[in-house]
């Protein structure tokens, strides 16, 4: 029997506030174990909550840029379950009325992914195990968090992992999140049933808790995928459960017991007042969207002729693409900055937090300056790139390094000169050009490259000796 | 002149000194306290050191009305580095770290922190009789309760331990011990005070409310608690009401509530009574109006209150402070379990079961939702029984008071008794308990008065007229030598 896979998506996002969200703690990652928290995010007796605005700006801002609804009115509501990491035993989420509602997304197979909401809800806190026993650090706790659901829009395993990455870029190009999977700041849930093909009805779903890989999440849902298959090839029916993924053994498994069909009892939060959102910050907010990652990269096919990998990488960085458009409005041609970035100064932002940090030591404005030299003659593409390395190593302008001479280039005179000498001293290439050989007319632009060292332009050069014989 | 004044003048005018009154004070809680049970702590080390900063203020010229002024607050709300414990076996040993708002505020003035009061356990009672630390004594008449759940700080200030007390109010936990021990109690609008500090019980319930020996002592402790508080989402304030209590209250409407008299006893029917006349006097019009949804207030207050309570009290695991159980525990779940069953009393285990019971699948709707629009019909009802008069009368309780011990033997018929008081909780909108010139049991029985939102100030100014016609009953005898300005303490 031939299955088609149906996946959903819930993501969440550790927001990158100053702020905890609902407390002043900072919500920087890591440091001592318990030291970044308050009476609020502990939940000490009297203590109570109080929203951070940012994090609904944030939070609104996701949601504009996967062109969701924004719920003019939503709440908190208390979500009750009892487990070590959560000191109030009840997490402060959103239930019946999320922030945002109904966006979508397009991957690059046309597939529609729908969002279907994304609320804020405040993060718990971690737990450690270490030597038969668990200790609690609580720095987590009251992190704002934003649960991104889709509808079960999924039908292949790259199409989660190119959603998942496109939220990670989207994220960082916002600049609410730096969604390190590793750090935990990005965290997905998939739910997966199989129906067959051609099928409409859905099938009995599993849930894969919190997966914080990429290619974790591929071996998951592609193993769970053959289970189901299993099974319903065998005739029975899938249970529903909530299931974890063992990397080591490639595997899913049943989760104990916390998750089992917990009942919530969800009421709203009495301690906080409604949230409101304005039509004016609406708009406001969403005239500081900048060029999200999609339009971004095809802006730069369309408009700057990159290829399809070389628009990817430059856009996959929003400082860097930033970087790049700076260096691009003062040059001729976008390839050679696409070049200059992509090769030389890529090789030295070794790691992915180097890219994203993108101190590069040349700046946009003495990068140009260099390539402006190429594009006007001045300067060939060897002497470029060795002042390049120079220029990022030293971090000084290209005219403090470059001679007169090496400017100076070959004036239409001595071009002349050359190629004459060139022709008097290749009388059998000239012959062999002038009897119908084009490629003779190379090994001639050879000899003239020798005598000036490469400065003339190749181009100039043939036209030229094609016009002297 | 009101205690509160004349204690200020005393100190202003050099006739007593701050220490010397705190000591007297302390004294007087000392003495009492055995027999009253009345404070679960005495904070007689700070208070004097409070007294000493209070006395350098005068002598300074930087103090105010409160400054000196020792005042009680309930168990239930933090004083950083004192013991706040509810009452309860589960926060018996729990050292608050931090100061409640209101609690900032007297201290900023520097007022004198006597000690904490006893208190029902979490807040959930009728009578202070659930307390961990053994039940409150009504010093009128020590065969009756003093009323809950703030009997520990209406007792001390009956009893003459205090002058004022702050007590907590979530379905008449301020306004009930008030009638039953004689003197003025008053739940604000919900939001006038904030709640930071206060620890909770039913969070949109619940309100800190003064205590006091008359109208104007209250009407001044509340003006100095109620503020908007940034750390409070639901806290807005209020005016000050104090100024505007000499006011003539001639042609104000009251109006006594149809359905809150059904039930009432015979000396709550005179009190009613007595009452009405009095305000005719006052040049006030007294009718009655009808409050339909009232029959249900009862049972969608418990609903709510211990939904809302059952959440609250979640926190209580043991795990980072608490009870904790000397029984090994073999699961994360069992540990939780054995600390909490050990460390919560039997009313307050009841409603926490009741309340998870009408919040769970399968109930949710029939229980907590249909309470939630019974509230909102209440409101509603309510508001537009006070278009038609500025304020409405009726009894506090249908009973004048308890004797001691009934609450505990049927639980659920306390719970009726409150039917006159959770009204206010549920609509968010002001009560004060104010003694009657009926005496019953040794004591004066109070009479309630509700008003519109934020009118606090109406309450305050009609109870003052209404003590102007002689129901304030005599003050303590630890207050009256004070008051009498007699040069021997």
């Amino acid at each position: 029997m031939e299955y088609e896979l149906v996946c959903g998506l819930e993501t969440h996002i550790e927001l990158s506030t100053q702020t905890k969200v609902f407390c002043s703690c900072s919500t920087a990652f890591g440091g001592e174990p318990n030291t970044r928290c308050c009476p609020v995010c502990l939940g000490l007796p009297g203590s109570l909550p109080k929203l951070n605005r940012q994090a609904v700006e944030y939070t609104v801002l996701a949601g504009l840029a996967l062109g969701c609804g924004i719920s003019p009115v939503s709440h908190m509501d208390r979500k009750n379950y009892c487990y070590p990491d959560l000191p109030k035993a009840y997490q402060i989420s959103q239930y019946d009325v999320p922030l945002c509602h109904d966006g979508r997304v397009m991957l690059s197979n046309g597939r529609v992914i729908r969002i279907e909401r994304i609320h804020l809800e405040e993060d718990a806190g971690k737990l450690i195990h270490e030597s038969g026993r668990t200790l609690v650090d609580y720095n987590r706790c009251g992190v704002p968090l934003i649960e991104i659901v889709t509808k079960p829009d999924f039908r292949s395993v790259e199409e989660a992992r190119e959603y998942l990455e496109l939220m990670q870029l989207t994220m960082r190009y916002l600049g609410i999140s730096d969604c390190k999977m590793q750090e935990g700041s990005l965290r997905s849930d998939v739910n997966i049933s199989l129906r067959p093909k051609g099928s409409e009805q859905l099938g009995t779903r599993t849930e894969i808790k919190n997966m914080n890989s990429f290619t974790f999440m591929e071996r998951a849902i592609a193993y769970e995928t053959r289970r189901q298959a299993a099974i319903l090839d065998a005739g029975q029916c899938v249970q529903q459960e909530t299931l974890r993924f063992l990397p080591e053994e490639n595997r899913t498994e049943p989760m104990r017991s916390k998750e089992d069909a917990q009942d919530y009892r969800f009421f709203p939060e009495p301690d906080l007042c409604a949230v409101t959102v304005s039509t004016e910050e609406v708009e406001r907010l969403r005239a500081k969207l900048p060029e999200l990652p999609q339009a971004k990269q095809n802006r730069y096919r369309q408009q700057f002729g990159l290829s399809e990998e070389e628009a990817r990488l430059l856009a996959r960085y929003r400082k860097i693409a930033e970087y790049f458009e700076a260096v691009v409005s003062h040059i001729q041609t976008p390839k050679n900055a696409a070049n200059c970035i992509l090769g030389q100064i890529f090789r030295r932002l070794k790691t992915e937090d180097d890219k994203e940090r993108a101190e590069i030591p040349v700046s946009p404005d003495a990068l140009a300056e260099l390539i402006g030299l190429l594009e006007s003659k001045k300067m060939r593409i060897d002497l470029l790139k060795k002042t390049l390395e120079t220029m990022l190593d030293m971090g000084k302008g290209c005219m403090e390094l470059l001679s007169p001479e090496d400017l100076a280039g070959i004036s239409p005179e001595q071009l002349e000169s050359l190629c004459r000498q060139a022709i008097d001293e290749n009388p059998k290439a000239v012959q062999d050009f002038r009897s119908g050989k084009e490629k003779a007319l190379k090994a001639l632009l050879g000899a003239v490259m020798r005598q000036c060292r490469g400065c003339a332009d190749a181009a100039e050069t043939e036209e030229l000796l094609r016009k002297m014989l | 002149m009101s205690v509160i004044r004349r204690l200020h003048s005393l100190m202003q005018n050099r006739k007593i000194s701050p220490q010397e009154l705190t000591e007297y004070f302390l004294k007087m809680v000392q003495e009492e306290n055995p027999r009253l049970n009345s404070c679960i702590t005495i904070a007689d080390k700070t208070a004097r050191k409070q007294a000493e900063e209070a006395a350098q203020r005068f002598e300074q010229g930087s103090y105010t009305l409160f400054t000196g002024l020792p005042v009680l607050l309930k168990d239930n709300l933090c004083v950083q580095g004192l013991p706040a414990t509810c009452a309860s076996r589960m926060l018996a040993d729990f050292v608050a770290v931090y100061d409640a708002a209101v609690w900032e505020q007297l201290y900023s003035d520097g007022a004198v922190l006597l000690g904490k009061t006893n208190m029902d356990e979490f807040a959930m009672g009728s009578s202070s009789e659930t307390s961990f630390f053994g039940p409150v004594r009504n010093p009128r008449n020590e065969t009756l309760s003093p009323g809950g759940s703030s009997g520990g700080s209406a007792a001390a200030v009956a009893g003459g331990l205090a002058v004022c007390a702050l007590g907590s109010d979530t379905g008449g936990s301020v306004r009930q011990p008030a009638a039953f021990c004689g003197i003025t109690g008053l739940k604000p609008t919900y939001g006038a005070v904030s709640r930071w500090g206060l620890i909770a019980y039913a969070s949109s319930l619940d309100q800190i409310g003064p205590m006091a020996l008359c109208a104007e002592d209250a009407a001044l402790l509340l003006g100095r608690i109620s503020a908007k508080d940034s750390r409070d989402d639901t806290s807005r304030g209020l005016g000050q009401t104090a100024p505007l209590l000499r006011e003539p209250v001639t042609g104000k409407r009251v109006a006594i509530v149809r359905e809150m008299m059904e039930g009432a006893s015979l000396p709550v029917q005179k009190a009613i009574e007595d009452t009405v006349q009095r305000l005719h006097t006052l040049g006030i019009s007294v009718t009655e109006v009808s409050v339909p949804v009232l029959r249900y207030a009862a049972s969608a207050y418990y609903i709510i209150a211990c939904a809302e309570a059952s959440s609250n009290l979640s926190r209580y695991d043991g795990l980072r402070y608490g009870h904790r159980s000397e029984s090994p525990a073999a699961s994360f779940h069992e540990f939780v379990c054995r600390n909490r069953q050990e460390g919560f009393g039997e009313e307050v285990r009841r409603r926490i079961l009741m309340g998870t019971y009408v919040l769970s699948a399968g109930h949710h709707e029939q229980y907590y939702q249909k309470a939630r629009k019974v509230q909102s019909l209440l409101r509603r009802e309510l508001l537009a029984a006070l278009e038609q008069a500025d304020i409405l009368l009726s009894p506090v309780c249908p009973a004048p008071d308890f004797p001691a011990g009934k609450t505990l033997a049927d639980p659920v018929a306390v719970y009726q008794t409150d039917l006159c008081t959770v009204a206010a909780n549920l609509s968010g909108l002001p009560a004060l308990s104010t003694p009657s010139a009926t005496w019953e049991n040794g004591h004066p029985v109070g009479i309630q008065l509700m008003a519109r939102p934020f009118a606090d100030g109406d309450l305050l100014q009609t109870a003052y007229w209404l003590e102007t016609t002689g129901t304030r009953p005599p003050y303590p005898e630890s207050v009256r030598v004070l008051m009498d300005g007699k040069e021997e303490f």
